[in-house]
């Protein structure tokens, strides 16, 4: 596993430290989906998931494509498992923290 | 336990979790003040700590050290900006040399816990971690800190699970 470069770490922790962003992500990672089928599901304007999706895309977490009339939003998934590698060893050192401070509390 | 959130500030970068306990706030308080209790979860898995200094007090010092598997070991300390018993403590935290003193190049983290009661005998305990830079959080990921932490699953995993 590569990596990130600092501006890399930087894109993904701006992109994911919206809800909403995180939402599209795990909903394009299943699989693909157009930007207005995507914008159905939340209560914004088309624009302002447009917006989220850019953000998105800056972080290489999705690709955007034409097909026709609409905007296809795909996946990376390397870069998602990526993203959560780094992510993830903090919520895993805290987790297991409390765990232990769960079996201390009942010894009680 | 139960893990409440798990969050990522959208401009500092800071790492949010919070997690509830079974005891009143006064107790879980002591799991931080007791250095015979912290030091019995503050290493990660198979790194027990050793705290040889325990100053819980506003400007107060912590040293420890984590013996590893193999019988190597790590050391660290905390410098105590804060301390509001027995709500809320906030401290840096970074490597230290064998003998206990700071290594000047090594990432500082900034760490603040609040604790509160959060009802019917739980107290609720929010941990925000700040970095000094993206490339501190970076160094620190790559130094495989947790490695071999293969249980806990991140949010995102959830999300990815939910789709």
């Amino acid at each position: 596993m590569d990596a990130l470069t600092d501006d890399q770490v930087d894109a993904l922790f701006r992109a994911l430290a919206d809800r909403t962003r995180r939402d599209i992500v795990a909903r394009v990672i299943h699989r693909e989906q157009s930007v207005s089928a995507l914008a159905e599901r939340y209560e914004m304007s088309f624009a302002a998931v447009q917006k989220h999706v850019s953000v998105l895309e800056r972080a290489s977490l999705v690709s955007k494509r034409r097909r026709g009339r609409e905007q296809i939003v795909t996946a990376d998934r390397d870069v998602v498992q990526r993203a959560r590698a780094v992510l993830d060893s903090y919520e895993a050192l805290w987790r297991h923290r409390a765990d232990q401070i769960t079996a201390l509390l009942a010894e009680d | 336990m139960t893990v409440r959130d798990h969050a990522i500030d959208r401009d500092a970068l800071t790492l949010t979790f919070v997690a509830e306990f079974t005891a009143p706030v006064e107790r879980v308080w002591q799991v931080w003040a007791d250095p015979r209790q912290l030091e019995r979860w503050w290493g990660p898995p198979e790194w027990p700590a050793t705290f040889t200094r325990h100053e819980l007090e506003p400007g107060g010092e912590m040293r420890y050290v984590m013996t590893g598997p193999d019988g190597e070991t790590s050391a660290g300390w905390w410098r105590m900006t804060d301390v509001d018993a027995p709500h809320r403590l906030a401290f840096d935290d970074g490597f230290a040399d064998a003998d206990g003193n700071p290594v000047p190049d090594m990432p500082v983290t900034h760490a603040e816990a609040r604790l509160e009661d959060a009802g019917e005998g739980t107290t609720r305990m929010t941990l925000v971690s700040t970095f000094p830079s993206l490339e501190a959080l970076n160094e620190l990921a790559q130094m495989g800190m947790v490695e071999g932490m293969s249980s806990a699953m991140a949010q995102i995993d959830a999300l990815l699970a939910e789709g």
